[in-house]
């Protein structure tokens, strides 16, 4: 579903991808693992073509993602599930019209939006929070409610860059949990992370990257740095 | 189409409301500017009313000689009369003119003596001519000059025209006005120009504060349309309050100048304010809501490539 041929990103002189070629099919889990400044979030980056590769292709299914047009894009986009770290939710927007704006972007009616937004918030466990603000919300709350908006228009694919960094252990469990349920339910899930136990626990593909190069890629792997 | 505007609308009507302080900053920079142009406006009014009175005082006087056909002078009156510069005669006979000039030297027993020595009335009727503008005067003396069916016939019974008397103080009120004029309309068009300018700043500020969100809407699918419109409501909302916050203002502002300011400007603000009221507020709720739109709509376009 997604592929990099010979992927290289410069920044200035610092090239941040060097010669990534990964192949990803649907309904795969897949955990990307490296240190900060490994090229984890440039690779995210290229995926939803908020940047440019140097050279190279980014493909989703048949298509390079890099050759498109605004309207494409923008439909492009809607398959495609992102949770950042830093949740990056609307703050002026209850957690319920988080989730109802990704929804109403993509212009499903609000019949539609009545019926799956509490759906969701269920499946997140947040349906007690839906009517507080992002900044009422714990960090774990947050994160969920993030998932929740990532999913709610049924991408193939969940892009999740960093989603434990800012949470504790057991919200981290949770999070990795919810993405898992979401990844048995047939999408394709991306999870960068330098989180060693949480990609222990996983137990499905790993990708190590290191100072922009693939140097492992395990069906089964573990987290395998120092 | 309709629900997406209907969303547009909410979103942008929670933008605002939610937003509270950074709200709140923004109509008053708004405030600022719409005060500004409505200040301008009652500058320009209090200025042409006081060279429309200025104006009011130059005319031009026609005298004729003593005894001239009252015919003869009707005749000279509808002639002038279709001049395009001329705004209106007043005709004032011998008798009127006698009697003026009684009535002007009652305490003087000696010149009214001198006069009563004579047998006919020593005056000539006249016609004192008003212009639509002070520039004009000029071409209306020159209508007697010069060479036309009317001065044939009239230049005889005319016995002065003092224009020429007056010409000096006339040119000069004419340049007096036509600087001050042009003078008001640029100080009015750079302080507009420079409260435009800080209103557009401020907008454009509060939206690059919100550039993370337009990028998260962004790349949750939202189509430019989508972005863009809840800010633009959110503008529009800012000037309107803005509008209704300045015409507020200016109702204790225009009776404190009515009371204490109208023999000094020549015009009384209250009443100005009154009776313009709704073309004031008009002209401000819509400079609101186009400055709030348009500012709105460029800030926000530098997010939206790509």
């Amino acid at each position: 579903m997604l592929y990099f041929n010979n992927v290289t990103k410069k920044y200035k002189d610092n090239s941040s991808l060097e010669d990534v070629t990964i192949s990803i099919a649907p309904g795969e889990f897949v955990s990307i693992v490296g240190h900060s400044g490994a090229g984890k979030t440039t690779l995210t980056k290229l995926i939803l073509a908020e940047e440019s590769p140097t050279s190279g292709t980014v493909f989703f299914e048949s298509t390079d993602i890099h050759k498109l047009s605004k309207r494409d894009l923008m439909n492009f986009r809607r398959k495609v599930g992102i949770v950042f770290q830093d949740f990056r939710l609307l703050s002026n927007k209850t957690a319920y019209e988080n989730i109802a704006f990704a929804m109403e972007s993509t212009g499903k009616t609000d019949e539609e939006i009545q019926e799956d937004v509490p759906h969701v918030l269920e499946l997140v466990d947040m349906t007690n929070r839906s009517f507080h603000f992002p900044h009422q919300l714990s960090g774990g709350e947050k994160q969920r409610l993030a998932i929740a908006r990532a999913i709610i228009t049924q991408p193939d694919l969940i892009i999740a860059d960093e989603p434990t960094g800012n949470l504790d252990p057991s919200n981290a469990n949770e999070v990795i949990n919810i993405l898992k349920k979401i990844n048995d339910l047939g999408t394709t899930v991306i999870l960068t992370t330098h989180n060693k136990s949480i990609v222990d626990q996983i137990k499905k593909r790993v990708i190590t990257l290191e100072n922009g190069r693939v140097i492992r890629d395990n069906k089964e792997g573990k987290y395998m740095l120092q | 189409m309709l629900i997406h505007t209907k969303r547009i609308i909410r979103s942008g009507w929670h933008n605002f409301v939610r937003s509270g302080f950074t709200s709140v900053a923004s109509i008053l920079i708004m405030t600022v500017t719409l005060f500004v142009i409505t200040s301008l406006i009652f500058v320009q009014a209090a200025l042409n009313s006081s060279l429309s009175d200025m104006k009011e005082k130059v005319d031009v006087t026609i005298y004729f000689v003593p005894g001239a056909e009252d015919s003869a002078i009707k005749k000279v009156e509808d002639s002038l009369s279709k001049l395009p510069e001329v705004k209106n005669i007043s005709y004032t006979t011998a008798e009127e003119a006698l009697t003026n000039f009684k009535d002007k030297h009652s305490n003087d027993y000696l010149t009214l003596q001198a006069l009563d020595e004579l047998s006919d009335n020593p005056l000539g009727a006249s016609l004192n001519i008003k212009a639509n503008d002070p520039s004009q005067y000029e071409s209306i003396a020159k209508y007697f000059e010069s060479d036309n069916d009317l001065s044939k016939g009239a230049l005889t019974i005319i016995d002065k025209v003092d224009y020429h008397q007056n010409k000096l103080v006339i040119d000069r009120l004419t340049s007096i006005i036509t600087g001050a004029r042009s003078l008001g309309f640029a100080v009015s068009l750079v302080l507009i120009i420079i409260s435009i300018i800080i209103t557009f700043n401020t907008i454009r500020l509060i939206i690059f504060m919100s550039k993370d969100e337009i990028s998260v809407m962004k790349l949750v699918g939202a189509g430019p349309k989508y972005v863009r419109g809840p800010f633009i409501v959110s503008g529009v909302l800012v000037g309107v309050c803005a509008a209704f916050m300045t015409i507020l203002l200016f109702i204790p502002i225009s009776i404190w100048m009515g009371n204490n300011m109208t023999d000094f400007l020549g015009i009384n603000l209250y009443n100005y304010y009154k009776s313009n009221f709704l073309q004031l507020f008009v002209i401000m709720l819509g400079s609101g809501i186009l400055l709030g739109s348009i500012s709105s709509f460029f800030a926000i376009s530098r997010y939206l490539r790509k």
